[in-house]
């Protein structure tokens, strides 16, 4: 890996955890092509006529036509030539067209990534607060009422499906309080602040609208509750838990014994040995923000990846539905592998592994 | 890649194994769950009406006659959510032994015979964990075709993996052991080591998975039919049932009644599984996170 003189150079636990890096890299890489594989075969079982869909009446009855249409397409190849070609066109960017928009799937992912992102960036950041408080506060007031009340709260967090909170949260907020706005991100009429980011509160603060901002920001807010709901309570349970597995340590017991405040113990003391165990479930909270926003953003009609995913599906739109797919778990890949990374760093003890 | 996150998962939750007050969590999604399933079992016996029985009363806010109102082509919401109960519980009951099955085999085998049966099995799994579950059972679902037995199906293909991966585990520590070595050289053959030294011991975490995955397959079932991609019309399913409340959502009782049938059957599982997982084995603390 690392010739001799550089490794003598270098301390040891760097070079370990290079190989560690490399390893899992390897494995992304690997992981990467095997999703491919998945999302090819998954396309190609997908009962639709292409040659019906594209051509027309006369055209599809016509022999050489349909041959003529199958060439350029490649579809009269066998199906390993297929996956090259699909292959091919993939690390050329290209993720076909959309049957059902006729834009580029990839244009498509841009428009609707952004509001997904932002979506989901607000919801993991009120999870997270909420989420590491509630689960610190469960650990510290262990079978006291407390605990008993938050987990019992948290149990049924992950119980309650998104999708009806999210009626029930826009049926109270918006239809019967009237505080919140109904639908999309921004008002009826109203112009989204110029292009940066695609995140339209960021976009209207950089661009110093503040008008704007408030108003992407208020339509976000019921949206990111939602979809924080189950996240709160993943996270209040594996905070708690990793609470616990430091709270009786003898360090802690040496804080608290020369004196310092509490707050100081568990901030500086508990939470720091704590979090990086949470760290390990942002896969999963990212997943869990994907799945509460295929089914959340069709209620609250929110322009993101979610709604796009999902109106591919029930139309059997398949370069949509192979191009969302891919993107989606290359994503989620990847938040694993920074997450295995970062756990690595952290804990030295993983990269032996 | 999400093996860490998984080992983290399977680390042991410091401090007590079972505090008392867990116990009423036990009994209460006890309850719960038998309640569904009797609810299930005997619905055209406690159903007020007929669930697709079309009145010329849509629309009507919860009274005596209708406890839970009727939806907008006059149907009684209660008597849908009753025979909803026919849909989801059975269901979930029958593909999480399904994926426990199959995934258990696949992990068995992997554990057992190790080398490239573990390697092929185990990168199958990795492929499948490489997607939320959401997104590769809407494409599996919608790839079979719309309707309830291909949604079930897709549900199958993203839930036997975790079967696969922790029966595999627990074969190939459970293997190591000294008393599964003693019983192989006191000249034991493979398959009664199996059965007798190694099946118990995957049997109870097992059984604490398939619980709390009960209460993600309720979770999963409802809401591909709540996309469209699982039951049809007009049949009473709770998923389905909310999709429509959504689309009248003045008339709040049509989608909140199911929506509250959905919740309180994956309460009283995750309740179960939660109590369970304390009972069994302290150690694979799984927690009912992921849906």
């Amino acid at each position: 890996m690392v010739d001799a003189p550089r490794a003598r150079r270098r301390p040891r636990p760097s070079s370990s955890f290079l190989r560690f890096l490399l390893r899992r890299l390897a494995a992304l890489v690997l992981l990467a092509v095997g999703i491919t594989l998945v999302v090819f075969v998954l396309t190609q079982l997908v009962p639709s006529n292409a040659v019906a869909t594209n051509l027309g009446e006369q055209a599809a009855a016509d022999p050489a036509a349909v041959a003529a249409f199958k060439a350029h397409y490649g579809l009269d190849k066998p199906l390993p030539v297929r996956y090259w070609l699909y292959l091919r066109h993939l690390l050329q960017g290209d993720l076909g067209q959309s049957s059902l928009t006729h834009d580029a799937v990839t244009h498509d992912l841009g428009q609707f990534i952004p509001a997904t992102a932002e979506l989901a960036l607000y919801s993991i950041v009120i999870a997270a607060f909420f989420g590491i408080t509630f689960g610190v506060i469960a650990a510290m007031r262990r079978n006291r009422p407390t605990d008993h009340v938050l987990r019992v709260v948290s149990l049924g967090g992950i119980s309650m499906p998104t999708f009806w909170i999210a009626l029930v949260a826009l049926y109270v907020g918006f239809f019967k309080l009237g505080w919140f706005p109904g639908a999309d991100r921004l008002d009826p009429g109203v112009l989204p602040p110029p292009h940066k980011s695609g995140l339209y509160t960021i976009d209207a603060l950089l661009g110093g609208q503040w008008g704007l901002f408030a108003q992407a920001l208020h339509h976000l807010v019921l949206p990111a509750l939602v979809l924080a709901a189950f996240n709160v309570s993943l996270l209040t349970r594996y905070t708690r838990s990793a609470v616990l597995e430091v709270v009786g340590n003898d360090y802690v017991r040496a804080g608290r014994a020369k004196g310092l405040p509490e707050r100081v113990v568990v901030r500086r003391y508990i939470l720091r040995a704590a979090l990086p165990a949470v760290v390990t479930v942002l896969g999963l909270v990212f997943a869990n923000v994907l799945t509460g926003a295929v089914l959340v953003e069709k209620i609250f009609s929110w322009p993101g990846i979610g709604q796009y995913a999902y109106q591919a599906a029930v139309n059997l739109d398949v370069p949509a539905i192979a191009g969302v797919s891919l993107f989606v778990a290359v994503v989620y890949i990847t938040v694993n592998f920074i997450v295995d990374i970062l756990y690595g760093l952290i804990d030295p003890r993983i990269r032996v592994r | 890649m999400s093996t860490l996150a998984f080992r983290m998962r399977a680390r042991r939750r410091g401090g007590t194994t079972r505090p008392a007050w867990r116990q009423p969590l036990a009994v209460a999604g006890g309850v719960i769950a038998i309640a569904w399933l009797v609810v299930a079992i005997f619905a055209p016996f406690i159903a007020p009406h007929d669930p697709l029985a079309q009145t010329f009363t849509p629309a009507q806010s919860p009274s005596g006659a209708h406890l839970f109102g009727t939806d907008e082509l006059g149907r009684d919401v209660l008597s849908r959510v009753i025979y909803g109960a026919r849909v989801s519980v059975p269901i979930a009951l029958l593909l999480v032994s399904l994926a426990a099955l199959i995934g258990g085999l696949v992990g068995g085998l992997a554990g057992y015979f190790r080398g490239i049966v573990d390697g092929i099995s185990m990168r199958t799994v990795d492929l499948v964990f490489a997607f939320p579950p959401i997104i590769l059972a809407m494409v599996v679902a919608a790839v079979l075709g719309r309707g309830l037995r291909n949604a079930a199906l897709a549900i199958v293909v993203v839930a036997w993996p975790s079967y696969a991966r922790v029966v595999r585990g627990l074969v190939l520590s459970v293997g190591d052991t000294e008393y599964v070595e003693s019983a192989r050289l006191l000249g034991a053959s493979a398959r009664r080591t199996l059965f007798r030294d190694v099946l118990p011991n995957v049997a109870g975490p097992v059984f604490v998975l398939a619980t709390l995955d009960l209460a993600n397959a309720i979770l999963l079932l409802s809401g591909l039919s709540f996309l469209g991609l699982g039951a049809q019309p007009p049949q009473a399913e709770w998923g389905s049932m909310v999709a429509n409340g959504a689309q009248y959502f003045q008339w709040w009782w049509m989608g909140t009644f199911p929506g509250l049938a959905i919740f309180t059957a994956v309460l009283a599982f995750n309740f179960l599984g939660d109590s369970l997982r304390d009972f069994f084995d302290p150690q694979t603390s799984w927690g009912g996170d992921e849906r």
